[in-house]
This record gives C-alpha cells, sequence and structure tokens, in this order.
C-alpha cells in the first residue's frame, strides 16, 4: 500500500474535463514499493529541500514584474504554512506560483484571451519556505479567464502553485481558490477533486495576515506527503491546517 | 498507525507553467532556479523525448523533471543535485531536453535509472516513470523492478542510446495512453 494516496487527488480521467480523456493513463500506476517490498527507492531517497535558491523579489509579484509602473488590480498577501502529513513542518520548500493578471490574461505568448495584457506584472513568483515551513507571496488578485472546455466555460479565480518538498515523492502541482467565487461549482477541474477534499484547495482571508493600507490577506496552508518524515510524537491540531 | 492529515489535492499544471518552470520565457526577467541540466562528475548525456497521448498526437505543453542518482549510485551526494525539468514547448518537433551525467547503479540488483515526473495540461495528477538504459543489458536484465513488469510492456521504461560525433543521447518517448503506454508508478 502506497503511502501516496491517490483517492486524495483527482482521477487521471474526468470526463468533464475533456483534454483527461486522451491525456490522463489507462493503465493503474505499478506500486513500487510492493514490486521491491522495500521501502527505500530513489524516488524517496535525496534531499531537495533548501538546494534551490531565489531573488530577493522573486516573492514579490506587484514589484518583480515592474517596467517603471505599478500593476494594477487588488493587491494581496498570500501566505501559508507548508506542513507534512504528520503535521511537521517543511523548512526549505522550493514554492513557485504563476497566474493570470487582474484581467485573467497570461503573460504567455501561447494565451489569446482577448483581456489587457498588464506591462508591468510577470505572474510569476517563487520563494523558499522558513524555518517554520511559513511561505509568503506579495501579488494581485488574478482574474477569471474564460476557456474552451464547454459552453461558456470560464476558470474561477486561480493561482498555480509548485512545491517541491524533501523528495520527488513530495512533490506536488495544485492550485488554490478563493472563497465564495461562484464559478466554482462549474469548473470541471476544481471538480475533479474528490468532494470531501475540494475545501483544502481554497483560501480563506485572514485579517491578521492582512497589511494595513496595502493588501488583503489570504491563507494557504499545503499538506505534503512528506513520505520520509518522521510522525511528530504529540497529538494533532485536527483543525489547523485545512 | 497514527492519523495523518489529509493532503493537499493534485491540480493540472495547465498550459501556462513555461511563465514560471523554463528560462526562455519572459526574455530571462526572472529566471527558474531549476534549470534542464545536472552536471557532476560521470559521462555526460543528453536525454530527448516527445510525449503522445491516447490519439497518438504530440503533446506541445508537457513537463518533465528528473531526479537522478550520480555516476557512483549515490542519492545523498551534497555536492550533487540530481533535479532538472524541461518541457515539450521548447521548439516545434515537441521533444524535451535535458542534459545530465549518465548515473550509477544504486544497488546489487538495480539497474541505473533516472526517476521522472511528467505533467501537463490535462492531467490533473502527475505521474511517476522510470528510464532505464538500452545499453545496459545485463544490469537491466538483472533489476528487481524491471524483471516484475509485464514483458510486453518493460520497454516501455527503456531509452534508446544513439552515439554520434562523440555526442550520447538517449530517446525515451512517452506514450500516455495505446498499445505503448508507458508503464508509470506510485512510489
Ligand atoms: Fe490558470
Amino acid at each position: 500500500m502506497s503511502p501516496i494516496d491517490l483517492s486524495q487527488h483527482p482521477p487521471f480521467i474526468y470526463p468533464d474535463y475533456k483534454s483527461s480523456v486522451s491525456r490522463g493513463p489507462l493503465q493503474s500506476p505499478i506500486d513500487l514499493v510492493g514490486l521491491t517490498n522495500q521501502r527505500e527507492s530513489g524516488e524517496r531517497s535525496g534531499s531537495l529541500v533548501n538546494r534551490f535558491s531565489v531573488g530577493k523579489l522573486d516573492h514579490d509579484l506587484i514589484r518583480n514584474g515592474q517596467q517603471g509602473g505599478l500593476p494594477l488590480g487588488e493587491r494581496m498577501v498570500v501566505s501559508g504554512c507548508v506542513v507534512n502529513q504528520w503535521g511537521k513542518p517543511e523548512a526549505g520548500v522550493l514554492v513557485e506560483a504563476w497566474q493570470a493578471n487582474a484581467s485573467g490574461r497570461y503573460a504567455h505568448r501561447v494565451d489569446q484571451h482577448d483581456a489587457p495584457i498588464d506591462p508591468n506584472f510577470l505572474g510569476v513568483g517563487r520563494c523558499v519556505t522558513d524555518r517554520d515551513g511559513n511561505y509568503r507571496f506579495y501579488t494581485i488578485k488574478p482574474g477569471a479567464y474564460p476557456w474552451k472546455n464547454h459552453p461558456n466555460a470560464w476558470r474561477p479565480q486561480h493561482i498555480h502553485f509548485s512545491l517541491i518538498g524533501e523528495t520527488i515523492a513530495d512533490r506536488l502541482v495544485t492550485q488554490m481558490y478563493f472563497p465564495g467565487d461562484p464559478l466554482l461549482e462549474y469548473d470541471p477541474i476544481f471538480s475533479a477533486v474528490p468532494a470531501n477534499a475540494r475545501e483544502r484547495l481554497i483560501s480563506n482571508f485572514d485579517l491578521g495576515i492582512t497589511e494595513a493600507d496595502f493588501a488583503l490577506g489570504y491563507r494557504f496552508d499545503i499538506v505534503l506527503a512528506g513520505i520520509n518524515a518522521t510522525p511528530v510524537e504529540n497529538d494533532l491540531d485536527e483543525g489547523g491546517h485545512n | 498507525m497514527k492519523a495523518t492529515l489529509p493532503l493537499t489535492p493534485s491540480q493540472t499544471v495547465g498550459p501556462f507553467f513555461t511563465i514560471a518552470m523554463s528560462n526562455c520565457e519572459n526574455e530571462g526577467r526572472l529566471s527558474s532556479p531549476v534549470g534542464n541540466e545536472i552536471s557532476g562528475m560521470g559521462e555526460p548525456v543528453i536525454l530527448v523525448g516527445r510525449v503522445f497521448d491516447g490519439e497518438q498526437n504530440m503533446v506541445p505543453d508537457a513537463l518533465i523533471e528528473i531526479f537522478q542518482a550520480d555516476a557512483a549510485g549515490s542519492f545523498t551526494n551534497p555536492d550533487f543535485l540530481g533535479f532538472a525539468r524541461s518541457h515539450t514547448g521548447n521548439n516545434t518537433d515537441g521533444y524535451y531536453l535535458l542534459k545530465t551525467i549518465k548515473p550509477g547503479a544504486t544497488g546489487s540488483s538495480a539497474a541505473p535509472y533516472i526517476s521522472a515526473i511528467v505533467y501537463m495540461r490535462g492531467l490533473l495528477t502527475h505521474v511517476y516513470t522510470r528510464i532505464y538504459f538500452s545499453d545496459e543489458i545485463d544490469a537491466n536484465a538483472e533489476d528487481a523492478i524491471l524483471a516484475q513488469i509485464d514483458d510486453g510492456r518493460r520497454d516501455t521504461l527503456i531509452a534508446q542510446r544513439n552515439d554520434s560525433d562523440g555526442v550520447v543521447t538517449y530517446e525515451f518517448n512517452i506514450h500516455m495512453q495505446g498499445d505503448k503506454e508507458t508503464v508509470f508508478f506510485s512510489i
């Protein structure tokens, strides 16, 4: 039994999300642990924490794309704690983020959505979690954008996240959403997540993270598989990491 | 067994990840800390390949990440970072390209291999596979993992070596579905 529990993640094929039908594998993944009868493998070895360095402004999307002016949109602080499944904070994790600008347009040549490009916003950020597992980005609230999946399909506002933790078994690529977004219930990418797990992808407005006269705070905590970590001895704070 | 926290679910990497994960976007204004090269002592090799969907169409927006041991087979060498990434949108041919060194075998019943993670628009949860080497015939025959893969599917894990002008290239194509569907692992 693999500790990377695929039942907590979306299935490979989710027909409402059209491109999954020909791109998701049809055969079940083969359990490497079961094959070797041992818990050691390259995929569970090595250490990738604190191996990547980031620039001084990399976490600040409000400033790192400026070309002579400020980006447009509602300023936000997005912050959270990265822990493993036993609740242990994960320090030294590379957190990468990318997103559309306030109008719903990516700074990517393939994005043809007819919404304005913001010359002062790249929509790219990265940081490394501190010793307590915390990360923090300054950014602009991304706009919703249309896509071709089904008639009148619009992606809910979201920020893409990528995390490189201790080993590649911890690897996570996900998306953060916003509370109360009416588009969530129509979005097949969000809905592909098992129903009881969807709320884990929705950030919470947080007055404590909010910075006075500057930016609204959203909290998005992240739980990685953390297969190599030693379980912590004290009991878990059950409500603490959703 | 102790209670564990529920994991944060995976989502697709989407079509626009290259703005954050590739150095060729954004005119290098915010270069990625993860490159497409792994450097260290050993035999330099180039790893290339394409990704195909269930209709045998080339996937032009897939992300490939690799992780490997050093030339001595160690995963814990502090001077060696065995991690790199590339994607299939570098050129119109749809090839990812990674420069690395050939890893050493990591045990007595293990052939050398590189672990790979595959992401793309349309793939909601990433998949893991392994890249073994076509010129390691004896070691592959002894490998404890390869031995347990069905004969008809084992070849999907073998990269084909090509030597020309002193450059060693291994080609490893990934098929998401179909007769040649690549073997993926849960780890
Ligand atoms: Fe997106």
